[in-house]
């Protein structure tokens, strides 16, 4: 068994395999507490109000995992109009948002231009932060654009990008991906869109799926991964694992627990000593859950996700208010704040 | 905080005080309080965590009491109140597979059925299908059904034992202490009464369970004081078999505001219960209260019962409880085992099922491996 982290320096891969495997539930827990605390002195747990706005489903990665997509064409494919979107990003910042989480699948007829005058159109009329576009998106619209990664990104950002979430790293396992996203960016290509958008000082967030069928070697090749990345970079400001909700999905497996995820996420807060926040996933464990992970590794809640439209196709509709978010902090023993992308504190509770 | 002193008081065998619970109730460190329940439990039971094939028919929500907690009953004549005839019970009892082992039923304080409906309940259930265990009636049933019979406590006990019942749920002690039962369900019957029944249960033999409904208006205090009379009666009489705390739901109710319970009192109150009634064999965490994921994080808490299958539960589900609304045996099987825990089949009175093969399923044997 290894020693707590911050004892010792770094957890190495094998022993961090070995606390995946074998570690008691509660000694984990135990062990990202204290790397929490130290990370963490203060009492406070932050959370963003923002909005996921899902501008298409329809995306040619069709992915087994996913329940959300649909090929252009089918009747319950759609795009978002322009108004559409802004109307939704009115009612976020009427709400006290800050952030508008844009993310979409990959649209054969959208370049970069779409999104340029999508980016900066909402720039002129709204104040708030476009934390926009997975990596699989990025790289999707440069070669539909013919232009390398970093000049699209370089274009972007000067259209308004303010942030990247982290979302298209599922498990950073090529074996994973052939069988569960096989069209997918591969590991490599994922991490070099974040290496490239860091380097631009575009920041973003990672995350990980997992409960897909992975094997612990690749959830710990995927925490080493982004360690690696974050070593060179430090440009991620926060780690989300999340579980795999396999309803409505071309996927037959039973879910992850509620003891898996724990497990996973104490992991990720132990092993990521370079990543300084962890989120907690209400989204895919409810509230309570949320609450418990509070002690478990994660200091921050997420968002308030004022519209939630991927994860609920999947069968899960969990939907908390911003009261039940302060309420969740205050259980585990925290004050509450709202923050914004970068982990300002703006209001605390 | 630390227990440093009550961890010494538990590792040379002694009992633990009512002031050493509440100490740990009040206490954040939740990884040394759980890990000493854990280690309790593991004492008690292995590395064991129990579950039941089993199905609720809870034959009426008309319920002369209307406790104001309690969002599953309704007076005679208004909207939602249902009784059931000795046919859908029947029915209901015929659904059960050759897996089942446990009828649970309980229901409302119903103003006509007479005694003889309940003896012929049982007796028609037990006729037809002998391999049921009947685990009826709660503490507060009974003493109503005594009225009913008009035949005194031991007379009526010994009557439903012998028309086929089995054992008793732990329903209706809420919180046994008089100060807060008078405040959240003045009808009912006293704590002392609840107390005699489950004495007059156990003397004639039955064995029973105990709940304890918290996160509503009580006090820690409260609770430890609870879960001493229990403690009490079970040094007397040794009838309990399981403690059941159950999360109070705030929704549908007819109580004032309410939070529901956090995480971390469920927690906390699963390891104080584990290590305060160091005389009960088995500590439940019950999941259409808890929450599937919370029970499942319960059981490295102290537990080591997940209940069943819990096939139509109506009165939690009534008072908002999300969780689902029943559980395939295969499903809560794999939820031990990624607890850690071994998955044993149990009957309704704690006994490991003796498995034959050629029944199980796919899925079942794939639970067992």
């Amino acid at each position: 068994m290894s020693k707590p982290v911050t004892e010792t320096g770094r957890i190495t891969r094998k022993d961090a395999l070995s606390l995946l495997k074998n570690a008691p539930l509660l000694e984990l827990g135990r062990m990202a507490d204290d790397v929490r605390k130290k990370l963490h002195r203060g009492k406070t747990v932050t959370f963003v109000i923002d909005r996921n706005i899902n501008y298409t489903n329809i995306c040619i990665n069709r992915c087994r995992f996913c329940a959300y997509f649909r090929d252009a064409g089918h009747p319950e494919s759609y795009l978002l109009s322009r108004e559409a979107i802004f109307e939704k990003i009115a009612e976020t910042v009427a709400l006290g948002g800050t952030q508008i989480l844009l993310q979409g699948g990959l649209h054969p007829d959208l370049n970069i231009e779409y999104f340029e005058n999508l980016f900066s159109a909402i720039k002129s009329r709204f104040d708030v932060n476009l934390h926009a576009l997975s990596a699989p998106e990025i790289f999707y619209i440069a070669k539909q654009s013919g232009l390398s990664v970093p000049k699209t990104l370089a274009r972007l950002k000067a259209a308004g990008l303010g942030s990247i979430p982290g979302a298209g790293a599922e498990i950073l396992s090529d074996r994973v991906r052939e069988a569960i996203s096989p069209n997918k960016i591969k590991t490599a290509q994922w991490l070099g869109v974040m290496e490239a958008a860091h380097r631009q000082g575009i920041r973003s967030t990672a995350t990980m799926m997992f409960g897909s069928g992975e094997e612990p070697d690749d959830i710990i090749a995927h925490l080493d991964a982004i360690r690696k990345l974050q070593d060179k970079t430090g440009g991620f400001t926060a780690f989300i694992p999340w579980t795999f909700q396999p309803s409505n999905t071309d996927i037959d497996i039973r879910p992850a627990t509620g003891a898996d995820y724990l497990r996973v996420l104490a992991l990720s807060r132990v092993y990521l000593d370079n990543i300084a926040n962890i989120q907690a996933s209400w989204v895919t464990q409810g509230i309570k859950m949320a609450e418990l992970s509070l002690r478990f590794g994660a200091n921050d809640l997420g968002s308030t996700m004022i519209e939630e439209n991927v994860v609920a196709a999947a069968g899960v509709s969990y939907r908390v208010s911003m009261e039940e978010l302060v309420e969740a902090a205050h259980n585990a023993g925290f004050r509450a704040a709202q923050r914004d992308t970068f982990y300002k504190i703006i209001k605390r509770f | 905080m630390s227990f440093r002193r009550i961890e010494k008081k538990l590792i040379s065998g002694k009992r633990l005080s009512p002031q050493d619970a509440v100490e740990l109730y009040r206490s954040d460190d939740i990884f040394g309080l759980g890990l000493l329940a854990d280690a309790r439990a593991r004492e008690l039971n292995g590395d064991r965590v129990y579950f039941v094939r089993n199905r609720h028919i809870n034959p009426t929500n008309i319920c002369i009491n209307r406790c104001r907690f309690c969002a599953f009953s309704r007076s005679r004549g208004e909207d939602g109140a249902y009784e059931m005839t000795m046919d859908d019970i029947m029915r209901r009892a015929s659904e059960c597979g050759p897996d089942t082992r446990e009828l649970h039923i309980v229901g409302g304080l119903h103003p006509d059925w007479p005694f003889s409906f309940y003896t012929d309940m049982l007796g028609g259930i037990k006729s037809r299908f002998p391999h049921l265990h009947i685990k009826a009636f709660t503490a507060v049933e009974i003493d109503y059904l005594t009225k009913l019979s008009g035949l005194g406590l031991r007379k009526t006990i010994n009557a439903l034992i012998d028309a086929g019942l089995g054992s008793m749920p732990g329903g209706g002690a809420e919180i046994l202490g008089q100060g807060v039962r008078r405040k959240i369900c003045p009808e009912k019957v006293s704590g002392a009464r609840w107390i005699e029944v489950m004495r007059a249960a156990h003397k004639a033999g039955l064995k029973t369970n105990a709940t304890m409904l918290y996160g509503h208006v009580e006090k820690i205090e409260d609770r430890v004081d609870h879960m001493l009379k229990l403690r009490e009666l079970q040094d007397e009489t040794g009838g309990f078999n399981a403690f059941i705390p159950l999360a109070y739901q705030p929704e549908n109710t007819r109580m004032d505001g309410g939070s529901r319970t956090s995480a971390f009192d469920d927690l906390k109150t699963i390891a104080v219960a584990r290590l305060f009634l160091d005389n009960f064999p088995h500590i439940k965490a019950y999941w259409v209260m808890l929450g599937v994921k919370i029970a499942q994080i319960a059981l490295s808490f102290g537990a080591d019962d997940m209940d069943g299958t819990v096939i139509e539960e109506k009165i939690a589900h009534m008072a908002g409880g999300s969780s689902p609304e029943a559980m395939e045996i295969g499903a809560l099987a794999d939820l031990i085992r990624r607890a850690g825990k071994t998955p044993v089949e149990r009957n309704a009175v704690y006994n490991p099922v003796e498995r034959k093969r050629s029944t199980t399923t796919a899925t079942d044997s794939r639970a067992y491996e």
